[in-house]
């Protein structure tokens, strides 16, 4: 069995969301060291502060605000810290109800280790140096064994410039393989030739294969050299440049039906005006010097094929 | 239109059951071919052709693949032209059944393929998870699903539910009874090992591994057909939560008490329950919630402590479970599946097998 193909795949996003009115004054109020709630229809705080009661989906305005000192609800030792996390040394999870709220918010402890921690600890905020309005504003709690340290002043909840959203990184890495079938086509083409494989129940040929007939439902699994030739079914004409490539615009793009498949792959189409590609057009594939996929295809100088050569593979 | 139909809501049952090995890597097939070998297992056992099905829905998680729309690559699986009627759930196979149920229930159809399939060894599972909390307050902070897990298990011991050796001895207790699902990933005596996120153990925690799975519903006449003893599915029903960690008692699982009422769970006594309690603890809260004494022969199959494939872990519960009532080792079954953090959603699902 050849080699399993593997690279890396790096998903990375900054989500930018809107906030709505009980988050905005949340999040605007811990850049200002004020930790806000919502009071429900049946006198509850919630802290998290949300915009709908969780149980009668009321919907939620009154913010009231809570100090910055509460109680451990419960807890978790953290003694391997992952990427992102509010701390990079040894750490709790905490779910702590601040003073004057009914409901518990998330968030890390920094403790010297799991003997120092127990449901029922005495914490307080410990507020990040720089605060921009949001969750992380809260750098994260500490043991507090004081008095309620700062009696909430009753802030109204209104702010100047708050803030009405945030970016949230996102960031997932992956190890992506391909499979069988793809891996085939993928060692193949840094060969400089093109596999497919065949259905054995309606015989079609597809390329690049993908391991599975969409007809049949079955396993593809005789493989069979396509091209090197092959014709443009369809294409159209790019006239905005992708970020990163360094191929001028306009070019084409197309669908080219190699001899012997039954699936057009796409391809760039070079070595030709692009106002000049048509339907029909004969091309083979053009590796560059060292590449493991073709660069391009461009026109054999064959006679166009057929429109019924090709008509069943537009 | 038949008497039975014209009498009430018909019947529908699971005739057909087919899971894949749950391994820790799948490097070297794709989704679908993971997938396709189940897809033929289930279709063999009834006999039954692509063609001849109503309705196919598929659970699985673009998150877990690292690619958008990845679900449409393994529709090449089930033979999707011409045209097939069909539908995808972003979440556990169970959830997919419960469309596939209802669809059946209406009429629609009278037959379904339900498949879901899960990598999870491209990526970090305990990482991917985070994507799926509150993005304001939860997920800029990135906790993982072991540590999530970790604040419901000390809650419950805080509570005096149970105990780090009590919770020790369910792990152990699915992984020895795993011995006997060839298709479980972790087996037999496993050392409880070092804590992850205290007070969870590497042994209080799922198997991180890719597999897949596939059933085959069908109504009526159609079932007894395509089945010596079908699993009568005498209700589903799934209720969820809050998502605020901090508004709900981690202790215990009112959604899956109520998804249980919903589905007829309590009305008569069950003999077999497949739970979906990924974490030890969480067996603990579903037992409680279950109303499920030592009566019950509970995760027979090893559960998720043996194997836990994302998105298709659910419906393997409920194949499980069919299974047990298609050999007849069970005459009525309950089937749970989970997902979100601490328990947040929970489907369940009643079966039954003819009277003997
Ligand atoms: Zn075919």
């Amino acid at each position: 069995m050849p080699e399993v193909l593997k690279a890396p795949l790096v998903l990375e996003f900054p989500f930018t969301r809107s906030l709505g009115p009980v988050q905005s004054a949340f999040l605007t109020g811990l850049r200002e060291r004020v930790v806000l709630g919502v009071t429900t229809t049946d006198g509850r705080t919630l802290v998290p502060p949300v915009e709908y009661d969780p149980v009668t989906a009321d919907e939620l305005h009154d913010l009231v605000e809570v100090a910055p000192t509460g109680t451990v609800t419960t807890w978790a030792w953290n003694h391997a810290p992952r990427r992102g996390q509010p701390l990079a040394t040894p750490f709790a999870w905490v779910l702590v109800r601040l003073d004057g709220a009914d409901t518990a918010l998330l968030h890390a402890l920094d403790a010297p280790g799991p003997d120092a921690v127990h449901t029922g600890l005495r914490v307080r905020v410990r507020w990040a140096e720089e605060r921009t309005g949001a969750i992380t504003d809260i750098a994260c709690f500490e043991p507090y064994d004081g008095d309620e340290a700062h009696r909430p002043a009753g802030h109204s909840g209104e702010f100047e410039n708050a803030v009405t959203g945030i970016v949230a990184p996102a960031r997932l890495d992956y190890v992506y393989s391909p499979g069988r079938a793809q891996s085939a086509y993928i060692h193949a083409l840094a060969e400089q030739r093109n596999v497919g494989e065949r259905c054995p129940s309606c015989r079609k040929v597809y390329v690049p294969p993908r391991g599975a007939c969409p007809t049949c439902g079955v396993a593809t699994s005789e493989q069979v050299e396509v091209g090197p030739r092959g014709t443009v079914t369809t294409f159209c004409i790019v006239n905005i440049k992708a970020k990163n490539l360094d191929i001028e615009v306009p070019y084409v793009y197309a669908h080219i039906a190699l001899d012997g498949a039954d699936l057009a792959l796409h391809g760039r189409i070079g070595g030709i005006p692009y106002d000049q590609v048509r339907m029909g057009l004969r091309v083979e594939a053009v590796w560059t010097e060292g590449g493991r996929y073709p660069d391009h295809y461009r026109p054999t100088g064959e006679p166009d094929a057929d429109y019924d050569a090709y008509k069943e593979l537009l | 239109m038949t008497s039975e139909e014209a009498s009430g809501p018909r019947d529908i049952a699971v005739v057909a059951f087919a899971q894949t090995d749950v391994l820790r890597t799948t490097d070297e097939i794709s989704e679908v071919e993971m997938l396709m070998p189940v897809l033929h297992q289930v279709l063999d056992r009834t006999g039954l052709k692509t063609a001849d099905i109503g309705f196919t829905c598929s659970g699985s998680s673009d998150y877990l693949a690292g690619r958008a729309f990845s679900f449409t690559l393994a529709l090449d699986g089930v033979g999707a032209w011409p045209p097939i009627s069909e539908s995808h759930v972003e979440m556990d196979g169970a959830w997919a059944l419960y469309e596939a149920w209802t669809k059946l229930l209406t009429g629609d159809a009278d037959t379904a393929l339900v498949y879901s399939y899960g990598k999870s060894s491209p990526g970090s599972v305990r990482d991917v998870l985070t994507r799926q909390l509150d993005p304001y307050y939860v997920a800029p902070l990135w906790p993982d699903s072991v540590a999530l897990a970790a604040l419901q298990a000390q809650a419950l011991i805080d509570a005096g539910d149970t105990d780090e050796p009590a919770l020790a001895a369910i792990g152990a207790r699915s992984r020895r009874v795993a011995t006997l699902n060839p298709h479980a990933q972790r087996r037999g005596s496993v050392p409880q090992g070092e804590y992850v996120v205290r007070p969870l153990r590497v042994g209080d925690c799922p198997p991180v591994g890719d597999g897949a799975a596939a059933v085959i519903l069908a109504a009526g006449e159609r079932a007894r057909e395509l089945c010596s003893r079908p699993a009568w599915i005498r209700g589903v029903d799934h209720r969820i939560e809050a998502h605020a960690l901090g508004v709900r008692d981690l202790t215990d699982s009112p959604s899956t008490r109520l998804a249980a009422e919903h589905a007829g769970a309590f009305e008569r006594p069950v003999d077999t329950a497949e739970l979906h309690a990924p974490f030890s603890a969480q067996e603990v809260v579903l037992r409680k919630a279950l109303r499920l004494d030592d009566s019950v022969r509970v995760n027979l199959s090893g559960g998720a402590l043996a194997a836990n494939p994302m998105m298709a872990a659910g419906l393997v519960r409920i194949g499980e479970a069919a299974a047990r009532i298609h050999r007849g080792e069970s005459d009525r079954a309950l089937a749970h599946a989970t997902s979100g953090p601490c328990l947040q959603q929970n489907l369940v699902a009643v079966l039954e097998g003819d009277p003997r």
